[in-house]
């Protein structure tokens, strides 16, 4: 096989990723009444009927509370699991890190399932509590693997030069450590703050009736009837959990070359 | 455009590599410096904690429900009763699903490969934008499973791109009935499941000294020649890692049935959804839970022992 037709079949590869969600993309601006093809013009009338879904705004207020309370929970936890598989000898390393990224080892369903009825047993029924706790140990391993990759590259002399300059132990974290380790904080927090804002799988067995989040919101929609506005929430899905870490990476990127000047 | 790859992109290549990572020598990697042995436990309890609390335990405790009775009011009935596990085993339809779900499982798998593996070589020789195709790459990860998933909605359903085009084509009449069965279950996972295939593909591709294959050439091979005999060999190990996250992810999915199959195009996981959101029949379900999760355990198993971790630190390099 040539690299031509290598370069080919990578490009329909590409293609065939990419081609539906522009599709989404490209819809959701359809002048349109029923949302689907042929395209009859541009307009954001699926946009101001999103504005104005009052059941898509709860599910939007309540997915961003959870991710956002997901990834302060978990990357708190990870942070310092990390900090203590990368930074200190522990015996039985290897089956601690297992233990600690089993929640990813194990088929979500089944996870799902899990969870659900020892919380139910415990007297914590279908509740944003279990959604939260759900979400906490599903995205956990993910804020692990992250962190534990980050640190491993910041380098142990200088936390060392501080101790040994004699700053305590507790002032080298906050004034050396935790600042080298900001980045891996925000791309932990970021990660699970995406994994939790895109679950579905778990979500349906946690959410209490009656809450939506957005992507059970979304599925809700497909199985009613399938509404034009879809297509619409779909590409504000895809902006906030594209386009923001894009922007974020663009603004740490100007701010840590004008701080190296 | 470094560090929007680094946001972006680095994160799975860098997970991938510290799980083999600690699975090949992470008993050696060990901290320079001894201090109290206490310190680092306080660090770890409360996540040790929470993955005790929110799965190992729960995983227990649906190992005893799984053989109590469900009653028809109040509680289920504590006990130890294999009417479940009977159920689960024998109930020809649920091994016709089991069954069907490991043949799906499969055809996706298999596609995966095919489609991305040359993908990932691709991008792995590939002497131009490299960062932009791996960005390229990524960035399905970080578009939601459900919206990938519907998203074939527009596409193939009735008044979707394939039959509008076709349809002022003139060359159908009226639409063709595409979605809501078994091939467009496939898709939608072979959709959602590429990314997971090309990423290990490529990892293990980046990790071959590339010298390899010229020495090949330069002995005498042609470039596919020295394609079959060392690249692909070494690259194996990724395919098998990516193959695995395929079978295992996609056997365990129960939204793309419900999105895009049509009512007898159940997976085992829509029993378990079924059995404890819909009837509530949570021994059952339990039960069903952990069927599935042994198959799944199994097979893990198996790739463990034979293509496992000496495999995985070859493609490593």
């Amino acid at each position: 096989m040539g690299w031509g037709l290598i370069r080919l079949y990578a490009i329909a590869v590409y293609a065939f990723m990419f081609l539906p969600v522009a599709v989404v993309v490209l819809l959701s601006f359809n002048a349109n009444q029923f949302g689907s093809f042929p395209m009859t013009g541009l307009s954001l009338r699926w946009f101001e009927a999103l504005w104005n879904n009052d059941a898509v705004m709860r599910a939007f207020r309540t997915s961003l509370v959870l991710g956002l309370m997901t990834a302060v929970i978990s990357t708190t936890l990870g942070i310092l699991a990390s900090l203590a598989l990368v930074r200190y000898d522990v015996p039985g390393k290897n089956l601690i890190t297992t233990a600690l990224i089993a929640p990813i080892l194990v088929p979500e369903v089944v996870l799902a399932v899990a969870l659900l009825l020892f919380l139910n047993w415990l007297g914590i029924g279908k509740s944003f509590a279990l959604l939260l706790a759900g979400h906490v140990i599903f995205t956990l391993p993910f804020v692990i693997l992250v962190v534990q990759a980050r640190l491993v590259s910041i380098r142990r002399d200088v936390e060392e030069a501080a101790l040994s300059l004699g700053a305590s132990p507790v002032q080298t974290f906050f004034s050396v450590t935790l600042p080298l380790l900001t980045p891996a904080v925000a791309a932990g927090a970021l990660f699970a703050f995406t994994i939790s804002f895109d679950d579905i799988t778990g979500t349906l067995f946690w959410k209490p009736g009656g809450v939506e989040t957005v992507p059970t919101q979304i599925f809700s929609m497909l199985r009613n009837s399938i509404s034009p506005e879809i297509n619409a929430l779909g590409t504000v899905m895809i902006l906030l959990t594209v386009g923001l870490p894009l922007l974020g990476a663009g603004l740490a990127r100007s701010l840590s070359t004008k701080r190296g000047r | 455009m470094q560090s929007i790859f680094d946001i972006l992109g680095i994160y799975w290549i860098n997970a991938y590599h510290s799980v083999n990572l600690y699975l090949i020598n992470g008993a050696t990697r060990m901290s320079i410096e001894r201090r109290e042995a206490r310190q680092p436990w306080i660090l770890l309890s409360p996540a040790l904690a929470a993955v005790a609390l929110l799965l190992f335990v729960p995983l227990m405790f649906i190992v005893v429900y799984s053989f109590w009775l469900r009653s028809a009011v109040g509680a289920d009935t504590a006990g130890f009763h294999l009417d479940n596990w009977q159920k689960a085993l024998s109930d020809p339809f649920y091994r016709y699903i089991l069954l069907n779900t490991l043949k799906i499982a499969a055809i996706t798998t298999v596609l995966c490969a095919a489609l991305g593996y040359p993908a990932a070589y691709f991008i792995a020789r590939s002497r131009g934008n490299k960062m932009i195709l791996l960005l390229l790459l990524m960035l399905p990860f970080w578009i939601s499973y459900i919206i990938r998933t519907m998203s074939w909605i527009n596409i193939l359903g009735a008044s979707g791109a394939v039959n509008t085009a076709l349809m002022s084509l003139g060359i159908i009449a009226s639409p063709i009935q595409m979605l809501y069965n078994e091939a467009a279950v496939i898709l939608g996972l072979v959709h959602f499941l590429l990314p997971f295939m090309v990423l290990n593909v490529y990892v293990s591709l980046e990790g071959i000294d590339t010298n390899l294959e010229d020495a090949a050439t330069s002995l005498g091979a042609t470039r596919w020649q020295s394609f079959l005999q060392v690249t692909l060999p070494l690259s194996l190990p990724g395919l098998a890692a990516g193959g695995l996250l395929c079978f295992v992810l996609g056997a365990g999915t129960y939204i793309t049935p419900l999105v895009l199959g049509g009512p007898r195009d159940a997976m085992f996981a829509n029993l378990v959804f079924e059995a404890i959101i819909t009837q509530l029949n949570w021994p059952l379900g339990s039960a069903l839970s952990l069927l599935l999760l042994m198959v799944l355990g199994v097979l893990v198993a198996i790739y463990n022992r034979y293509l496992g971790m000496s495999q995985l630190a070859k493609g490593l390099g």
